[in-house]
């Protein structure tokens, strides 16, 4: 009986076995990578706003404080976001007949609030606290980025559980101190690397890495 | 032939039950539909409950954070202490803080001074805050003889009820940190118009002394070089 298969036979199925493991790999390595690409967890992505806020102008170059509008950011795990008063605080005099902020009088006007649309939106099973990270010496710019240099708000990081791993892992790369938490382009004036270490063990900082910690 | 044996091999030497069950290209569209159709699912990331402030098709004004009802007050919220929430003792406004004023306090007042006074007010008190380059209508200075004189129960009122252009910050600023920046406000007019007798004897020739430049930690005067990484 003739053979059915030629010898190179034997090195194609060897190839084609390599193949296959190399295809499925690439596969993993390819839907791992969309998985945390941009395009999924919408980082860098500029939204659009009902009202073009900018921040670069608010923070950047007049100097407000974000506790000024995000008042309860140091008290409570949300932030805040400022009801249409505390815009007219400024705005009942600067660029008060502007056309182009006629959406915040007639919210005011009307009581009706405006419809922002949220940037940094954790998914419902993660619980995230603003107070104690702001307590424990986290940098608003951190997670946040130069908010002072976006005229819309993007978001700059991923979100995604490693991303917030990388810090709870490991957080004396992060910490800064607490005078320095709202500060915008901070520099920390002794390496990271002496300070840090100092700062965790000054603000008693955990490295918190159990699930139960966010998903609770 | 060779179909014939090959069909052969394959019910003789193949468990049955698995050799005749073709898995054929159905089967996998199929599979693959589910796993796509399970990725689109985002119910854990959107549970049903309100994040704060979101909107609500329930209510008609389409809030789920609702507001209180006109005159309600919280139990233990009653504000009975005119000293307190009010400045006032007997009706008039007082000169005398419901607090001790410690140095604690005054620098609870100094930060919470410089993110909602200073915008406008500025960081002395002169009422040239970034704001008011910007064109808003410019606060009087805190060191006119007139605020001087005020007792300091009237900022605390000012700050609860607004006054002229500004609008009141009671919303924004709790009572105690209001009456922090009372105490921070008094502490800046001692500091525009202090003399050489409110320096104690002993610290005198600290005034000699060239004043060393202290920049905030955060910004050092030349940008130090990148850190190699």
């Amino acid at each position: 009986m003739p053979q059915i298969f030629r010898r190179s036979a034997n090195s194609y199925a060897r190839l084609s076995l390599l193949g296959a493991l190399l295809l499925a790999g690439g596969l993993i390595g390819l839907i791992m990578a969309i998985g945390s690409s941009s395009y999924v967890t919408r980082a860098n992505e500029f939204i659009e706003q009902p009202i073009q806020f900018s921040h670069l102008h608010h923070v950047g170059d007049d100097g407000i404080d974000c506790r000024y509008c995000h008042t309860s950011v140091e008290s409570s795990p949300f932030a805040g976001i400022p009801p249409t008063k505390t815009c007219m605080n400024c705005h009942s005099q600067i660029w008060a007949t502007a056309p182009f902020l006629e959406p915040v009088r007639s919210s005011f006007r009307d009581d009706r609030p405006l419809r922002w649309i949220r940037v940094h939106d954790l998914p419902d099973f993660v619980y995230f606290n603003h107070s104690i990270h702001v307590k424990k010496g986290m940098g608003c710019e951190t997670c946040h980025g130069r908010i002072d240099e976006m005229p819309l708000v993007l978001q700059q990081n991923s979100l995604q559980m490693q991303w917030c791993l990388e810090c709870h892992r490991a957080p004396e790369q992060f910490v800064r101190p607490r005078s320095e938490v709202f500060t915008m382009g901070y520099r920390p004036a002794v390496p990271q690397s002496v300070l840090g270490p100092q700062l965790v063990k000054e603000y008693g900082i955990q490295s918190l890495t159990s699930c139960s910690t966010c998903h609770r | 032939m060779r179909p014939n044996q090959n069909s052969q091999f394959r019910n003789s030497q193949l468990p049955r039950g698995l050799g005749r069950w073709s898995f054929g290209r159905w089967e996998c569209a199929a599979i693959l539909l589910c796993v796509l159709a399970a990725g689109c699912r985002q119910d854990m990331h959107d549970a049903p409950r309100y994040d704060p402030l979101e909107a609500s098709p329930f209510f008609r004004d389409g809030r789920s954070a609702r507001s209180l009802v006109t005159n309600t007050v919280a139990r233990g919220g009653l504000r009975e202490d005119d000293h307190l929430y009010q400045g006032k003792v007997d009706g008039q406004l007082t000169d005398t803080f419901p607090m001790p004023v410690t140095a604690e306090l005054l620098a609870r007042g100094r930060e919470r001074f410089n993110v909602f006074c200073a915008p406008c007010h500025g960081r002395t008190g002169q009422g040239n805050g970034m704001v008011v380059q910007r064109g808003f209508r410019a606060p009087p200075s805190y060191h006119e003889q007139r605020l001087r004189n005020a007792p300091a129960g009237y900022f605390f009122d000012v700050m609860t009820n607004g006054f002229g252009a500004m609008s009141d910050y009671a919303a924004q600023v709790p009572v105690a940190d209001r009456w922090a920046i009372s105490a921070y406000i008094r502490a800046l007019q001692l500091s525009q118009r202090a003399t050489v007798d409110d320096v104690p004897v002993d610290r005198r020739p600290e005034l000699d002394q060239a004043p060393e430049v202290r920049l905030p930690p955060g910004r050092p005067e030349t940008p130090p070089a990148p850190e190699a990484r």
